[in-house]
């Protein structure tokens, strides 16, 4: 809409030629400016420079839908990537939405790519095992990805498909894995993918990990233009998720929170000192993208280790209230403990905790690397 | 409800639009406002969210923005025999948050909380909760689905055509004010300006039509004194654009809204829940109580 053309929009042709004498072309180019700017650039009156305003702005503004129109169309198009995680998917109304962005958040070698690897499976799956018989785009920026481990999660969780060779052949055949190594690549093939959703079926996009290209970014240029380098694929992406309806999954990482980052309000001031001072004591982890990018996603899912087992907790979502779950990676992925979630309150709903690692990383050795 | 603007009847109107502090006063005090669910929230903001006024709203990630958001647009539409405006709603979402299940969810809330506390009312009545469907709270939510920046611009622009054809709108919401222009915008003295364009298009529509605009915001770190510090998007002279600011934020384990700033509150602050039916208030029950 932002590139429409003004010469379309029947304006008086008198006005129309001034904008084009002006090299003001696009809708874009005539509300980027000011009016007093556009009036002063156009040598023209403000009345008729209002008149052209109100034109363009009526062309290039989006329909007008109700929220009752919305949630039929929700209800047309199904909805969900069912998890198969009991619990997580009736915290998340059925599961991984279509049409939005979900972020999962956490230390490494909790079973963010576990997860990853068991949505990819799921989104292959044929429509008859409650899966939505597509292809799935997999962004492997760490290359992490472990073809191995994927079918092996397959074995065990739908052995009736994966024990035959022809069909687990056409299932890992539907998961295309992509590795780009730099932003740029990864914005290339972004560009691509949203050419082909369509006609080749893709019904997920997963790009783990999110934050390492953008670390590996910022090593390479330390100019401090951190927010430029990010904000191009966050609109892309939410956008390719809207426009063709599909979950679109990425996961980030965690690094320890500094010392000077208090975050807190000005005139949250002093009573707030108190509390950090007891919280510092122990390791605080935050997400490696920061706040704007949080602000960003759509639903955020926290993987975390604290009273010596797993959680997966829903940290951010329009439908759900924060909740956690236990759970275990087992051979078939990453499985719950308890389909009851817990309800989780106050700074807790966003903290990532990382407590008992020792445990952790013994259990972890005993499974197969990915 | 009457909004008429009161007759002069002294001299008559020597200047146009003119109004006398007296008649202000008598206006405000007849103005509605807009609930926002939780009781002890409309305390401090003196009965709810103004009519004629822009708020700004800030918070962040995850702390209820777009919860609030909805929770008004659906509150708006609370008839006016149970205390409601009986308006429409204009839901501007530039971050692709509005979830219309939700919505649907909260409509649901509100309705079984008015049949609470308005069983008194008459059965043929249009307005008596029981015969209230979520849908039609739904079908009068108008919702815009911005994608950029100049989307943005153009929908704003544009308000001021589609209030005329639709005078029930009591409430314009942008969720948020800030993504576009944070992403995309990359001169900055140009985008100052253009948002202060923006804002008075905003304020005027707000007067013009007697309805309340509320902006969510969100927050970003500053550097300030040797530390970081949250502070609402978009910079110092952004925030001369809103009338009031509420920010939300944690503190321990329940939410609080905060008064940060305006010309006619006090600064304070009140803590207020997300519930499964919407926003509530924290302690419960408390309404049930007062209407008995």
């Amino acid at each position: 809409m932002a590139n429409k053309l003004i010469s379309g929009m029947g304006l008086p042709s008198s006005i129309e030629n001034v904008f084009a004498a002006r090299n003001i072309l696009t809708a874009k180019d005539a509300l980027s400016l000011p009016e007093f700017d556009l009036m002063m650039l156009l040598d023209v009156d403000l009345h008729q420079v209002r008149l052209a305003v109100a034109r363009i702005s009526e062309i290039a503004c989006p329909p007008c839908r109700t929220a009752l129109s919305l949630l039929e169309d929700r209800a047309r198009s199904g909805g969900h990537l069912p998890t198969r995680l009991r619990g997580l998917d009736h915290a998340l109304r059925g599961g991984i939405p279509f049409g939005a962005l979900t972020e999962l958040v956490g230390p490494s070698g909790i079973g963010k790519t576990q997860f990853c690897l068991k949505l990819a499976l799921l989104a292959a799956l044929p429509a008859s095992y409650g899966g939505l018989n597509g292809r799935v785009i997999y962004m492997d920026t760490e290359s992490k990805f472990n073809s191995t481990r994927l079918i092996e999660i397959g074995r065990h969780s739908f052995p009736h498909i994966f024990l035959s060779e022809r069909m687990a052949q056409e299932m890992a055949g539907r998961i295309i894995i992509l590795r780009p190594s730099s932003l740029a690549e990864l914005t290339e093939s972004l560009q691509q993918i949203e050419l082909i959703i369509l006609q080749h079926d893709v019904k997920l996009v997963i790009v783990d990990s999110m934050a390492a290209i953008f670390s590996r970014e910022n090593e390479r240029s330390t100019s401090g233009q951190k927010q430029h380098i990010w904000r191009w694929p966050l609109s892309f992406l939410k956008s390719l998720a809207e426009l063709s309806q599909i979950p679109i999954v990425v996961t980030n990482q965690v690094r320890s929170q500094n010392n000077d980052e208090v975050l807190h309000y000005p005139f949250q001031g002093q009573m707030n000192d108190i509390n950090n001072s007891s919280k510092r004591v122990e390791s605080h982890l935050i997400a490696a993208l920061g706040i704007q990018w949080a602000h960003s996603v759509t639903i955020r899912l926290i993987l975390e280790a604290h009273s010596g087992q797993r959680f997966i907790k829903v940290s951010k979502s329009p439908a759900s209230p924060a909740v956690e779950f236990p759970f275990v990676v087992e051979s078939s992925g990453i499985s719950l403990l308890s389909d009851e979630g817990l309800e989780v309150t106050g700074s807790e709903i966003s903290t990532i905790r990382w407590q008992g690692q020792n445990i952790l990383v013994q259990e972890t050795d005993s499974r197969p690397q990915c | 409800m009457s909004r008429t603007s009161k007759a002069r009847n002294l001299d008559g109107p020597a200047l146009k639009g003119a109004q006398t502090a007296w008649d202000m006063l008598s206006e405000e005090q007849m103005q509605r406002h807009i609930t926002t669910g939780c009781e002890e929230l409309d305390a401090i903001l003196g009965g709810g969210i103004h009519c004629k006024e822009v708020t700004e709203i800030g918070g962040v990630p995850g702390i209820g923005k777009t919860q609030l958001g909805m929770q008004l647009a659906i509150n708006v539409q609370i008839p006016v025999d149970c205390g409601g405006l009986n308006g429409k709603a204009v839901y501007i979402d530039t971050e692709g948050s509005f979830m219309a299940e939700r919505a649907h969810q909260i409509a649901e809330g509100c309705i079984s909380d008015l049949s609470i506390n308005f069983v008194h009312q008459r059965k043929d009545s249009i307005s008596c909760p029981e015969r209230m469907e979520p849908n039609n709270f739904l079908a009068n939510i108008f919702y815009f689905r911005i994608c950029s920046y100049t989307e943005q611009i153009a929908a704003i622009n544009y308000l001021e055509k589609f209030l005329e054809e639709q005078k029930d709108v009591k409430i314009v919401i942008i969720d948020s004010i800030t993504f576009h222009f944070r992403q995309d915008f990359d001169d900055l003295a140009l985008r100052t300006r253009v948002l202060g364009g923006m804002s008075l298009k905003l304020m005027k529509c707000a007067k013009k039509h007697s309805l309340a605009v509320v902006l969510l915001n969100q927050v970003t770190t500053k550097f300030v004194e040797g530390s970081f510090q949250l502070s609402l998007a978009l910079g110092d002279s952004w925030s001369h654009s809103s009338t009031n600011r509420i920010i939300l934020y944690w503190n321990g384990n329940e939410r609080y809204a905060y008064i940060d700033k305006s010309p006619s509150l006090r600064s304070a602050s009140a803590p207020f829940l997300v519930t499964s039916k919407g926003i509530r208030n924290v302690t419960s029950h408390c309404k049930r109580v007062r209407m008995m």
